[in-house]
């Protein structure tokens, strides 16, 4: 009996080993096939601003410089419509409305991001253009609003963004919440709080979660492609302006794989992957970090 | 205008105790109350009549409708969905579940402690300080820091931590986190104080040290406590009332419910024959 | 003592603070709608026959279908399910059996971990470890890229349903001389497998409105291929090239495109809704 339990273990167990082979190779693969672009060009690839491959330029700080931007704004955004949505649904609607608002939240997410694209081109875009042409130019005439009204661009991106990235961290909020024991409430309603200071009183029990639900969320931006490829204009430019078309780590590598000429371009493309990579995986370590803790800070009731 | 109470505490000895004599108007009527959690009915039919500074004891088993019960004193079942109140719950001569009454005063006025202690996840210094904020009761830091001693010392905590107010709560002990949930109730100045089962949770020794408080605060504020403990309730209550599948079955001073009680029901659960 | 009446201030607040979680919510559903609106409104109208059965037609040429892409969807969604149902679930069984010990919660953080990897990553991947072997784009790298990415939620679902089985049946296969291994597939793994279908079905769903990963894996193909060492088409590159094409038809094609796939998300997650809600009120009933 004992023998064929170990063997169950073992066989089974292999299986389990191939997500961790997965993920080392993904690591490795990338390490290993961006080496040629690594040993070339070392950090300065990454201080350098002018990506012109045709012509041997090399700068991938637009790219990053895109990324961080447009999850960053994202993030600003999504935020408080995803908390508000999370403290909704679980604080504060009715009964009967908690399951079709939380399915269609759901939907959301589920949408394929290239559907978000193709709606981003034709709908948002034209939008984003229009409004852009009708701000007032006393506002034109600051950095972030500076620039063309193309409609592509960094808001536009910014945008789509936000509304991908909101059911998720809505939904880890959610649980978060749902985590904070009901006598923390009743702690504050008791001592006369009104509906708002009650929830407040239980979002700070959840705080570290609710970070960590956030910090989730701009994991999930920072990787995101086909819709800001489809909004974002694709130019890889560094500019603090909304109006201005610019490029991600994710975007340019969709573009520009098959295109890429020659084994260094290759090489270079690779390693903006890797970095991604490395990137989106720290941010998704931190952020179950902050969650994990946050389930291990609920206070054990002290004995006297 | 409450008149002059004269409170004539003799205390006999250390587990028995004299009620004190009380005169002047109810400072808790509740008339023909029935409470429904949707449409299961949980409270019958219950009157009561509570006089000021006493402290009343609610025993029974688990269950029957005695925490259900003080949570309608300060509207705290008005947070569950399907709660139905009827009848009248008067808090000097007001009734509580009238029209335009603010519930959020109700219940600065009539404050809670609960079975766990649930300190935030603050100081010790801004647990305390919690209810005066939010209800900006003080106005200033100095006035604050003032109220915030006065509650903890009436809680018995302050010598025990005047040197680490601004540690978290979540250090204390079990009992100290308790009687810290009692400063904070204390701080907004309460007039009546409603305590579910305080020290269910807690050691004999900090059980003890409850009950002191308990009798401590009884000059100053109305208590009503639910209890488990029969014997608790016999050390610690002027009055006690028996709760019994959502009804009230009787209430009586203390001293003569628990040598003389007047219903059957009662003297079963008192000796034992179930509970 | 106290002043009975609370600050209107207060109250205002909590007012306004309650109000501007129901219009997150509003603004959140918003573009839900604008986007259904917009696939619904848009993909019906090109959405006929042609398009199922027909290839597409030359560049410039107006008319043609995806009737290819269809076909490519299904062959990379059936390569992707054949490698990762039985390394997700198998991985899944691993994770719950053997919950506590420190192999399974390296497993389980690498299948997080993978869990977050965007999809162009995995595409890069897939091309290091197939497409440059082979010298050329294919089915075969297509399918392993959606394979990768479908492995870690198949694997986490199967962990989190064969958990909630009660204790009572493994114990019971146990206790009547059952190995581990045969109370795990002939007593457990059944009675968790309406969930795990489910979770299946939904991983599919995801991951046939996957584009990145495709872009250099499976590439594209103008002609209708079920080759598994040709590059072959799929509804999502399509529709990606038809949107940034300047051609109004491929426009057209593209939302329609684009609603066939929102329907098949749309379809199986009703599926699974309600597959759940059965298996419930069946676990309720025996109960």
């Amino acid at each position: 009996m004992r023998s064929t339990d170990l063997g169950f273990r073992v066989g089974i167990g292999v299986f389990a080993a191939a997500l961790l082979l997965i993920v080392a190779g993904i690591g490795l693969t990338l390490a290993n096939d961006s080496s040629l672009s690594l040993q070339r060009f070392g950090l300065d690839f990454w201080r350098t601003s002018n990506w012109d491959p045709v012509a041997g330029e090399f700068g991938a700080l637009p790219f990053i410089w895109g990324t961080l931007y447009s999850s960053l704004l994202a993030l600003l955004i999504a935020t408080p419509v995803a908390l508000g949505i999370a403290v909704f649904i679980s604080e504060l609607c009715p009964q009967m409305l908690r399951a079709p608002l939380i399915f269609l939240t759901e939907l959301l997410a589920a949408i394929p991001s290239i559907v978000y694209g193709l709606w981003g081109i034709f709908v948002l875009v034209p939008a984003v253009r229009a409004a852009e042409a009708a701000l007032p130019d006393a506002v034109r005439s600051l950095p972030f609003f500076s620039g063309p009204p193309f409609g592509v661009g960094m808001l536009a991106a910014a945008l789509i963004l936000a509304v991908m990235v909101v059911p998720f961290t809505s939904a880890v909020a959610r649980e978060v919440l749902k985590t904070v024991p009901m006598t923390q409430r009743e702690a504050a309603y008791a001592l006369g709080a009104t509906r708002f200071e009650a929830i407040r009183a239980a979002m700070f029990y959840a705080r570290t979660g609710i970070i960590g639900a956030m910090m989730l969320g701009f994991g999930r931006a920072l990787g995101e492609t086909m819709a800001v490829t489809m909004v974002i204009g694709n130019n890889p430019q560094v500019s603090l302006s909304l109006f201005a078309p610019q490029y991600t780590m994710a975007a340019v590598i969709a573009n520009e794989f098959t295109e890429a000429a020659n084994a260094l371009y290759l090489s270079a493309l690779i390693e903006i992957g890797l970095v991604l990579f490395v990137i989106t995986l720290l941010v998704n370590v931190l952020s179950r970090g902050l969650i994990w803790s946050m389930a291990r800070q609920m206070p054990s009731r002290a004995v006297a | 205008m409450v008149l002059l109470t004269s409170a004539l505490t003799t205390r006999e000895s250390d587990h028995h105790r004299t009620p004190t004599r009380v005169e002047g108007p109810l400072k808790i009527d509740v008339d023909r109350l029935s409470f429904f959690y949707s449409e299961k009915l949980a409270l019958e039919d219950i009157s009561i009549k509570i006089q000021p500074n006493v402290v009343t004891a609610f025993i029974g088993p688990s269950g029957c409708g005695k925490s259900t019960f003080i949570r309608t004193l300060n509207r705290m079942n008005d947070i569950i969905p399907g709660a139905r109140v009827e009848g009248r719950v008067c808090i000097d001569g007001q009734d509580i579940y009238g029209p335009g009454v603010d519930v959020v005063a109700l219940r600065r006025k009539v404050g809670m402690v609960f079975q766990k202690s649930n300190p935030f996840p603050k100081s010790i210094f801004e647990n305390v300080a919690y209810g005066l904020r939010i209800n900006r009761l003080t106005s200033s830091r100095s006035e604050l820091a003032g109220r915030v001693e006065e509650s903890l010392r009436q809680a018995a905590l302050w010598d025990e931590v005047k040197d680490r107010l601004h540690e978290s709560a979540l250090a204390m002990s079990g009992g100290q986190q308790q009687r810290l949930c009692i400063a904070r109730a204390l701080a907004v100045k309460p007039d009546i104080l409603l305590m579910d089962e305080p020290a269910s949770a807690l050691d004999p020794i900090a059980t003890q040290r409850i009950e002191e408080l308990i009798y401590t605060l009884k000059t100053n504020y109305t208590i009503v406590i639910v209890t488990h403990n029969m014997q608790q309730a016999a050390r610690v209550s002027d009055f006690t009332a028996f709760f019994w599948l959502g009804r009230l079955v009787e209430f009586e001073r203390t001293d003569k419910m628990f040598t003389a009680p007047s219903e059957k029901l009662t003297e079963d659960y008192l000796t034992g024959r179930f509970g | 003592m106290n002043a009975m009446g609370t600050p209107s201030a207060r109250k205002i607040l909590s007012a306004i603070f309650v109000g501007a979680c129901g219009l997150s919510v509003v603004l959140a559903l918003v573009p839900l709608a604008f986007i259904l609106f917009f696939v619904v409104s848009q993909g019906i109208r090109s959405l006929n026959l042609d398009f199922f059965l027909h290839n597409p037609k030359p560049v410039g040429e107006v008319g043609g279908g995806m009737a290819n892409a269809i076909v490519g969807t299904l062959m990379l969604t059936g390569i992707a399910a054949a490698l990762a149902i039985p390394v997700g679930i198998l991985s899944g069984v691993y994770l719950s059996e053997y919950r506590g010990s420190r192999f399974a919660s390296l497993v389980r953080f690498a299948a997080d971990t993978l869990n977050g990897v965007p999809s162009i990553v995995v595409g890069v991947f897939a091309y290091g470890v197939i497409v440059l072997p082979l010298g050329h784009f294919s089915t075969l790298a297509g399918g392993f890229a959606l394979g990768i990415m479908m492995i870690p939620i198949i694997a986490r679902t199967t962990e989190e349903l064969l958990l909630l089985v009660p204790h009572a049946l493994r114990e019971g296969a146990l206790a009547l001389g059952a190995t581990r291994a045969r109370a795990v597939f002939t007593v457990i793994i059944p009675a968790a497998l309406p969930g795990i279908i489910t979770g299946v079905v939904l991983a599919l769903a995801r991951i046939a409105g996957e584009t990145a990963p495709l872009l250099f894996t499976s590439f594209n193909n103008a002609f209708f291929s079920t080759s598994l060492m040709q590059p072959i088409s799929s509804i999502t590159v399509q529709v990606f090239t038809y949107a940034i094409s300047p051609y109004e038809d491929w426009h057209r094609q593209a939302w329609a495109g684009a609603l066939v796939l929102v329907s098949i998300v749309l379809i199986c997650s009703m599926a699974a809704r309600i597959a759940a809600a059965r298996v419930s009120r069946a676990r309720v009933g025996v109960r």
